[in-house]
């Protein structure tokens, strides 16, 4: 476990040493955000109907910009041999790195939405229901994440790839997210739309974990 | 009789008969496949405790595959390693909390100083800070242990990657090019801790084209490159 505990600290003192990478993420999230007034006009009602498709879209690409780093950086200065030499399974190892990859994007994101809510008019309702369900949904971002990062690894242009690779993995996290955030504003239960995304999220901890681990261990053969 | 006397010996007795037991590295018969290249075969080797095994050869001619496939970062294409006459692979969890891999880059993360970086190693091998100042010492890096690493020189980057190797006990070192960038006092520095470790009845593997100041050397000629 001390390993594990090693890396999680180790990744979140280096993102408070250089702020700057998870600030893009947020900067990136709150901009597009601000776009979509300019872009569809700012009459409130249509605003209110789309906010909460907006805020999950653009928290899906605002998590995009900070996956190219997650093993990439370990990898090209030796420190990924070195982690996946340590006496303890790789898989823990990427799920520590997850972890603490959430904690530093996922969470700022899940912090300043109501922000972004505000300005899109969503619906005072529908505030606690957002929170829950990026709160269930962002660590399964930074878990398929992690998939495709580690894929990615030895790919020349992989920042390009990495996108196309694990947007479509994004859809059931988008629908179901969307969804639950809906239903709150039309005075529904969003009870089956969260358990599904609690639901994907059990299925993200381990798979993303084996899956990046065993994708690491190929790109370092 | 001599099973009861075994089984009667206390824990630590036991530890003491298993430390006078010297290790012993080995490999035989591999072969490396890299890129649908074969890199080297029917390669076998012997490491025993106490005696550098010093990989030479020219550029190409497999060191650096070798050390990973020793660290069991490379799968070998045919061949096993042993560890004390058990295969390596029967477990490979054992096998990476025996070793220190050292390869080419110094994975040193430049926003942390130097005694950070080598925290963070000696907690990845589950070991306490304990063995971090005599490190920073025995490498000559204390007045630069508060330095972070992006200010540090490309030979000092060395000498702050090779003291990871005394920032956590392991018994086995794997080093790929250990001298690469060393001034002649630094050479002098890794020399010591290569002999301290070796008289501590350690394993060296090491690759490398400059001369190291061993006594105690083997030498394998790994054959000539494409």
């Amino acid at each position: 476990m001390k390993p594990v505990l090693a890396l999680m600290r180790r990744d979140l003192r280096l993102a408070l040493r250089t702020p700057g990478d998870s600030g893009t993420v947020v900067l990136f999230f709150v901009l597009t955000c601000v776009l979509f007034p300019f872009g569809i006009g700012p009459e409130p009602n249509m605003l209110a109907r789309i906010a909460a498709g907006i805020i999950w879209v653009t928290a899906l690409l605002a998590s995009l910009l900070s996956f190219d780093r997650l093993f990439q950086l370990d990898a090209e200065d030796g420190s990924l041999d070195l982690i996946s030499l340590a006496p303890a399974p790789l898989e823990l190892l990427v799920l520590g790195k997850c972890l603490a990859h959430w904690l530093v994007t996922g969470l700022p994101l899940l912090v300043v939405s109501p922000l972004l809510g505000l300005m899109l008019n969503l619906p005072a309702s529908a505030y606690p229901v957002l929170m829950l369900a990026l709160a269930l949904g962002t660590p399964t971002l930074s878990l398929i994440g992690a998939i495709g990062a580690a894929l990615t690894l030895g790919a020349r242009r992989g920042g390009v790839l990495l996108p196309l690779l694990i947007l479509p993995l994004y859809i059931p996290i988008l629908i179901f997210g969307v969804a639950a955030v809906e239903a709150a504003i039309a005075g529904l239960s969003p009870r089956p739309h969260l358990l599904l995304l609690g639901g994907l999220l059990a299925l993200g901890l381990p798979l993303g974990p084996v899956a990046g681990a065993a994708a690491i261990r190929q790109a370092l053969e | 009789m001599a099973g009861r006397f075994g089984g009667n010996l206390s824990p630590s007795a036991r530890f003491f008969v298993l430390a006078i037991m010297k290790a012993d590295f080995s490999g035989t018969g591999l072969a490396c496949i890299r890129g649908e290249r074969l890199v080297f075969e029917n390669l076998s080797f012997r490491a025993p405790a106490g005696e550098a095994l010093l990989l030479t050869g020219p550029n190409g001619s497999g060191k650096s595959s070798l050390l990973r496939l020793m660290a069991g970062l490379i799968a070998p294409a045919t061949g096993r390693l042993d560890w004390n006459g058990a295969p390596v692979g029967d477990d490979p969890d054992a096998h990476r909390a025996r070793l220190h891999y050292l390869g080419h880059l110094d994975a040193l993360k430049p926003a942390l100083t130097v005694s950070e970086n080598l925290e963070f190693y000696a907690a990845l091998h589950g070991c306490d800070a304990g063995g971090v100042g005599a490190a920073l010492a025995a490498f000559d890096l204390e007045r630069l242990a508060a330095t972070p690493a992006r200010f540090l020189s490309q030979g000092q980057r060395r000498r702050a990657a090779l003291a990871r190797l005394l920032a956590a006990p392991a018994p086995l070192w794997l080093l790929d090019e250990p001298t690469v960038g060393l001034d002649d006092a630094s050479l002098g520095h890794l020399a010591a801790v290569l002999s301290a470790h070796l008289a501590g009845d350690g394993c060296v593997v090491a690759a490398t084209h400059a001369p190291i100041a061993i006594a105690n050397a083997r030498r394998l000629e790994l054959g000539g490159g494409p």
